[in-house]
């Protein structure tokens, strides 16, 4: 029998998409049966569209600011720019996630809705939860096909029996 | 050494080459011999452990010229 992966996505940033991603898709991979139950705001990352995933500098001390252009030296430059800054400059995350995408495009990174393909492709299960989509407001028609919509007593069913179980 | 399929993996990170790997061992028979090239230095580790996990047999693993070859033997 398979080993099993359990997963909850909990995050909607462009930053946080990746490691459910990127371990379910492994996990698959490696003959795991995967389950992700997303919830809160990790049901972004179950949207048609993620093109609008941003990521947030403000509160993120360790994240580096480094341009992915121009000469070396120049993208060697962490621009430590102070949170209070980055906090009144009007469309600074717009700027660091076009920052952010450039840098995982020239890093041969895969996007995200690329990974989400690569996971459906495996048959990782992707489970989203009913209470959280209707809190938002959000409707069915919003996410992709193939998603299961339910509550915490069905990640449980599989949990339960898994191997490894992450919160993410 | 000899192989039945070749992937180019140059220029892609993680988890992009296992992935691949995955979906091209899926188009050889078994016993064939699947050459890969990646970039990612990652990948030396991480194909070791993808053959170990998944029973298919890692022959060799080199590098060359920041380039890393394996040749990987279908289960």
């Amino acid at each position: 029998m398979s080993k099993k992966l359990a997963i909850i996505a909990t995050k909607g940033t462009l930053d946080w998409a990746y490691p459910p991603y990127i371990l379910a898709s492994t996990a698959a991979a490696l003959g795991y049966e995967v389950e992700v139950f997303f919830t809160f705001y990790g049901l972004s990352l179950l949207k048609k569209d993620v093109s609008g995933l941003k990521v947030s500098p403000l509160g993120n001390p360790a994240m580096p600011m480094k341009m992915p252009f121009g000469p070396d030296w120049f993208q060697k430059i962490n621009w430590n720019i102070p949170n209070a800054i980055m906090s009144i400059v009007p469309g600074f995350e717009t700027l660091a996630t076009s920052l952010m995408k450039q840098t995982i495009k020239n890093n041969g990174v895969a996007s995200i809705a690329e990974l989400r393909e690569l996971c459906q492709e495996a048959e990782v299960r992707f489970v989203a939860c009913q209470m959280t989509v209707e809190l938002f407001g959000f409707d069915h028609s919003e996410f992709i096909d193939g998603v299961e919509y339910a509550g915490a007593a069905k990640f449980f069913e599989f949990a339960g029996e898994a191997d490894i179980n992450l919160f993410i | 050494m000899n192989f039945d399929k070749e992937l180019d993996a140059r220029g892609l990170n993680c988890p992009l080459p296992i992935l691949r790997t995955k979906k091209a061992l899926a188009e050889i028979a078994a016993g064939q011999v699947l050459k890969i090239t990646a970039t990612d230095p990652g990948a030396v580790k991480d194909m070791a452990a993808f053959a170990k996990q998944t029973g298919n047999e890692l022959l060799s693993s080199a590098e060359a010229g920041g380039e890393y070859v394996f040749f990987m033997k279908k289960k």
